[in-house]
């Protein structure tokens, strides 16, 4: 039972899978976007899972209050997955702004159809 | 000022891209532009020179020290990477829109040159960060201006090639962010120096080996080893060719550096190639890369498709030299870096002079240039020998470093098949050569002029240069793998 | 029977007055966050979302044109870039007043802290500005584009 214990990860391996699985398996370029994004978003929860501690609080010190003993949550990791956060959003828009291109040059966002129009080998 | 070279070097072009947006002017943006790529060479070089002479140069960014801070650390490899790609950025940059026929509408390429300076900004800035979140931030600076940079080729399919590179470039991405976690996880640091110190107690972790085999994977994707190239041919072909040239020349320079950094400097040579045995997956890939690659190019129709393919092949052999793990083995495999970029960057430049003055880049429609651009297909003559490893060129010198260093570790049969694969480049860079010298003309058409055909002959002349004059290029490389390898002369 | 073209946003009523009330109250919400950012959550980043929502919803209800009559293409363009530009310039600065890059400390003379203040509110500033300006570009580009 102990394997269950650290559901949070068990949770990041699913999304992670589901996320890349789209990405393979769909033909439509948004859902793979979509995957893609499901794929980043796993490593995030990831990141802000890691920083929890266990009993440990906000990480802001009070001015008046004497600090002594207490537990806090680790800031970090949440503050790097702010700018991975930036980064996922940044490449969503470059691939949608790509989906759109595509669809006005070829008329189509199905990955078959454009492999197709492509021509074999390319 | 002058202790603050190694934060202005990235600051700058960082800062230059968001100017183009408000000057707008086309030529100006562009005086601008190559203005930044030269100043930055200049920067890299006096770096490159203060590394020389002092040692090793920290930086703590925001005045916070490391480990806690963001450190910028150049040695002896890092100040090397930052002049090869500053100097291929000062020559492709100023070709400016003549060469690279973009698909950008009239007034909005001010854009396309804002774009290649926040590539070169993210180049810079994972050459020199010792910080590892900070390296996947500057990966991503990489690729999505990359991704876009792509995406401006004249073919619709520079569309799809792009969307391509992007899921594959945002796993890789990704797969770097993971590894990185992993490390963060198990040490709670992020410099790679003070990583460098604590993993050493932890490797028999299984987060350690699933942060490094992550790590490994992602640097793989983005650097394109064999089996995870697919993105590159396509990426490259229909790409503009200034962005071809710039982005074969240093994109997949700085993945290697990468690599390399992570293996040696984080890891160190002991725990990888002695515990793990990493060579024994990465040689086999590496000749493989080289065959295969090779091969490739052999029976493609399509200039810059059969270049892509040799570059394929040419990253086996860096990995090569990176899987010797040897001062000999290591150096040919940097000096390599800086030779391919040289010479993968003029091939591109020439094709680009190619493409503009014939409108396609098959291989068929160079027949019987060599007397109708007699300029750029010498050029591309050049390359291509340097591509084959002739002596006399830059691409002999690094494969001569790849044959001691492969004879150094007792492995006779790399050795033989370094020569053997040379041999097939032999075959394709022959095709062209037959194409260009020994067809009839097709067009009727005349050599570029002197401002697109001197960038070529920039960087082709150089593989010629150092070719002979190896004090700089083999020194440097040396330096740089003594670095890495921590070995003191 | 005659088929009625589907109604613009703009006309229905509800829609109109509603969006009238939300946009002042979150532009000013996206203030907030920005200039709050010291003392509690927030910061350029949201902020800048925050208020680039406020005029994607104008743009939604009364069309794009409207919204580019309010800020125009180059405006948001220049904006993208002032905003870097800010955020480079404090770095810059601070090197200029013998610190390192972006180390606030030195920006006050009296004392590190009042520096650290500043900096990271003029800096913040800056990143709101950039990824405000950023959001509405994205809309720019992806609404501007017709079905074909």
């Amino acid at each position: 039972m102990e394997a269950l214990g650290i559901w949070n990860y068990w949770v990041v391996v699913l999304l992670m899978m589901i996320g890349l699985y789209a990405v393979i398996a769909r033909d439509h370029l948004v859902k793979k976007l979509i995957g893609l994004g499901m794929f980043q978003v796993a490593v995030i929860m990831f990141y802000v899972s890691m920083g929890k501690v266990t009993g440990g609080t906000a990480p802001i010190i009070p001015e008046d209050v004497p600090a002594e003993g207490v537990l806090y949550s680790n800031p970090l990791p949440h503050v790097l997955m702010l700018t991975a956060i930036v980064v996922g959003v940044a490449t969503l828009a470059v691939g949608l702004a790509l989906v759109v291109r595509i669809r006005e040059a070829y008329g189509t966002v199905e990955e078959d159809e454009l492999q197709r129009m492509n021509g074999a080998g390319s | 000022m002058s202790e603050h070279l190694s934060a202005l070097i990235v600051v700058l072009p960082l800062l230059a891209a968001p100017v183009c947006l408000l000057l707008r002017q086309p030529t100006l943006v562009r005086i601008w532009t190559s203005l930044v790529a030269w100043t930055c060479l200049i920067l890299a070089w006096t770096l490159l020179g203060r590394v020389e002479t002092g040692g090793t140069i920290s930086y703590s960014m925001g005045g916070w020290d490391p480990p806690l801070g963001i450190e910028y650390r150049l040695d002896a490899l890092n100040a090397y990477l930052l002049v090869i790609v500053t100097a291929i950025a000062s020559v492709v940059f100023p070709s400016g829109t003549i060469l690279t026929g973009t698909s950008l509408p009239e007034g909005r390429q001010h854009l396309y040159f804002a774009a290649l300076l926040l590539c070169l900004a993210g180049l810079l800035g994972i050459s020199s960060t010792g910080d590892l979140f900070n390296v996947f931030v500057f990966v991503e600076i990489t690729s999505l201006s990359s991704y876009t940079l792509i995406s401006l080729g004249k073919d619709r399919r520079a569309l799809t090639a792009a969307f391509s590179y992007l899921v594959m470039g945002t796993i890789g991405g990704t797969f770097l962010l993971l590894g990185i976690g992993f490390l963060y996880q198990v040490t709670g640091t992020l410099n790679m120096q003070d990583l460098a110190v604590r993993l050493p107690d932890l490797l028999q972790s299984r987060t350690v080996l699933a942060g490094f085999a992550f790590l490994m994977v992602g640097g793989s994707i983005k650097l394109a080893v064999f089996p995870l190239h697919q993105w590159l041919p396509n990426a490259y072909t229909h790409a503009p060719s200034a962005v071809s040239a710039f982005i074969a020349a240093t994109a997949t320079k700085v993945s290697y550096y990468l690599l390399a950094r992570v293996i040696f400097t984080i890891f160190g040579a002991a725990f990888v190639f002695d515990a793990l045995h990493l060579h024994w997956l990465l040689l086999p890939l590496a000749l493989m890369a080289m065959f295969a690659g090779s091969l490739a190019a052999v029976f493609q129709t399509d200039l810059k498709r059969l270049l892509a393919y040799s570059s394929i092949a040419q990253i086996g052999y860096m990995i090569l030299g990176l899987c010797m793990a040897s001062e000999a083995g290591l150096t040919g495999g940097i000096v390599h870096l800086f030779n391919h970029a040289l010479m993968k960057g003029g091939l591109f430049l020439a094709v680009a002079s190619i493409v503009m003055r014939t409108g396609s880049s098959s291989v068929a429609g160079i027949s019987g240039l060599g007397r109708k651009m007699p300029i750029t297909m010498a050029a591309m003559v050049v390359g291509g020998l340097s591509l084959i490893g002739v002596p006399g060129t830059a691409g002999f010198v690094s494969k001569w470093y790849l044959v001691v260093g492969a004879l150094e570790r007792g492995w006779h049969f790399v050795g033989i098949l370094i020569l053997l694969s040379s041999l097939i480049a032999v075959v394709y860079v022959w095709r062209l050569v037959e194409a260009a010298y020994f067809g009839e003309p097709e067009h009727e058409v005349c050599d570029v002029p002197w401002n697109c055909w001197l960038p070529t002959w920039i960087l082709i002349g150089g593989t010629l240069v150092f070719g002979f004059w190896t004090e700089v290029t083999v020194g440097g490389a040396a330096a740089a793998a003594r670095a890495i390898l921590g070995v003191t002369p | 029977m005659s088929v009625k073209p589907p109604m613009r946003m703009r006309e229905k009523v509800l829609l109109r007055v509603a969006s009238q009330v939300f946009i002042p109250l979150i532009l000013l919400f996206g203030l907030y966050v920005q200039f709050h950012g010291d003392f509690g959550p927030g910061g350029g980043f949201q902020a800048g979302v925050i208020f680039a929502a406020g005029f994607v919803l104008f743009g939604l209800i009364f069309g794009l044109e409207a919204l580019q009559r309010v800020v125009p293409l180059s405006v948001v363009e220049s904006c993208v870039a002032l905003g870097l530009l800010i955020y480079g310039g404090v770095g810059v600065s601070c090197l200029l007043r013998g610190g390192q890059f972006l180390d606030y400390g030195v920006l006050d003379h009296h004392s590190s802290m009042h520096g650290q203040h500043l900096g990271i509110l003029i800096i913040e500033l800056g990143v709101g500005l950039t990824v405000a300006a950023t959001m509405l570009a994205i809309f720019y580009a992806m609404a501007g584009r017709g079905r074909t």
